[in-house]
């Protein structure tokens, strides 16, 4: 599934839409940017709440093309500007990680 | 040894070797001689030395050099009490010379292995022409250097900075810069994309430049991230200005961490770090100890594939 196919199912509001548009390999879902670091998947999503510019620099070192922010967490304009420059997509939800991760879960076929 | 003229006349770059070799003594020393007779006295030569500022003297007549009298002479000579004697009574009379023909090595050579300050130089009548000293030296390959400086540069014009810095690259971290944090891996990974390596690689340096990028941000009070790339292996080495670490292997302990909550609330102090820095590594070495800079250093090897991820 494409990144822009798991935006629109997820129905989220899009942050930041300046993204290269590719197959989703999985997700990780975590608040350890270090964790994020060490076992996060490539060419993945990333599930997260840490909504900051440090979640961007992450992703974009370990190929995360997706970042997740949940609960409607607020997301800084500095986040946006380094996600655009990087090319990371980002879209918030309302729902927490754990629902979040469920239905990518089906979404990407590992049900 | 410390007060050497420090130009060798073994590994100098060749620039300076040809000019040391080039120039003669005759081209370096002072000919505008200040000398006394056989029968002044040491007072008198004393007061020469005082009033053109100088620190020997050759004794000398029609030319012919018979010693020298240095101000150690005349320092000895007021202690002991016999200023009022003639040169000719208390001169140095083997006199180390030179030649004013041989080239300028000679004079750096003399100078650094016998403890004068000054060398009379003679030509090849043995006629006393000169006398050379240290700033004689000194002043010349001023001259020189910054003559041959300005030639080199025009004939080779700027090295482009890039070139260095695609080996090279240097970033600065600062204490709790959570801004700027990532700035130098991002950098880091930039430069390698450039390289096509396999991109499990790439990722491996990745994690080690970032983890020690934001160990300094977190827990020094800044330093310095450098990444080495060379033809077989990625150096990133973290060097900070301290607190350092109390101990190194609780440090190196995944999950342990002295990160406060704030620091924790925006991701970061897990206590995987270093863990983290040396599961990527083939090489991992880490210095520290209380009141100490850390420096860690994570070698990469570009063949090898490790197969950890």
């Amino acid at each position: 599934m494409k990144i822009s196919e798991v935006i629109k199912a997820l129905n989220g509001e899009i942050v930041q839409d300046q993204f290269q548009d590719h197959e989703l390999e999985g997700a990780y879902t975590s608040d350890l940017l270090s964790d994020v670091m060490a076992n996060a998947k490539s060419a993945g999503a990333l599930i997260t709440i840490q909504a900051h510019k440090n979640t961007v620099a992450v992703a974009s070192l370990v190929n995360i093309s997706l970042i997740i922010i949940c609960n409607s967490r607020p997301i800084p304009q500095d986040m946006i500007d380094a996600a655009r420059e990087e090319g990371v997509a980002i879209v918030r939800v309302k729902e927490n990680q754990f629902m979040i991760s469920g239905r990518l879960f089906i979404l990407l076929g590992y049900a | 040894m410390q007060d050497d003229i420090p130009i060798n006349t073994i590994d100098s770059p060749t620039v300076i070797l040809e000019l040391i070799y080039r120039l003669k003594i005759k081209d370096v020393m002072t000919t505008a001689l200040i000398t006394a007779k056989r029968q002044d006295t040491l007072r008198h030569i004393q007061i020469l030395m005082r009033e053109n500022f100088i620190t020997g003297v050759p004794i000398a007549e029609d030319s012919r050099l018979f010693g020298i009298i240095s101000i150690g002479d005349i320092v000895t000579a007021l202690d002991k009490g016999y200023i009022d004697d003639i040169a000719e009574k208390r001169m140095t009379r083997n006199v180390i010379v030179l030649e004013d023909d041989m080239p300028l090595s000679f004079a750096i050579s003399y100078l650094n292995k016998y403890r004068f300050g000054r060398f009379p130089v003679l030509n090849k009548e043995r006629e006393l022409v000169g006398i050379i000293t240290s700033k004689d030296v000194i002043r010349t390959l001023l001259v020189e250097i910054n003559r041959e400086v300005l030639r080199l540069e025009k004939t080779h014009p700027h090295v482009a900075v890039d070139t260095v810095s695609k080996k090279d690259l240097r970033f600065t971290t600062t204490r709790y810069d959570f801004e700027g944090a990532g700035h130098a891996s991002t950098e880091i990974k930039k430069a390698l994309k450039e390289l096509n390596l396999d991109s499990k690689l790439v990722r491996r340096i990745a994690i080690a430049s970032y983890e020690l990028e934001i160990n300094q941000v977190v827990h020094s009070f800044g330093g310095t991230i450098t990444c080495s790339i060379q033809p077989d292996r990625i150096i990133i080495t973290a060097l900070d200005t301290g607190p350092g670490i109390e101990n190194i292997e609780l440090a190196l302990q995944e999950g342990w961490s002295t990160a406060n909550d704030w620091i924790r609330s925006l991701g970061f102090g897990a206590g995987m770090g270093l863990a983290n820095t040396k599961r990527v590594s083939d090489k991992f070495t880490i210095e520290s100890g209380p009141g100490k800079p850390t420096k860690v250093v994570s070698v990469i090897f570009l063949k090898e594939e490790k197969e950890s991820e």
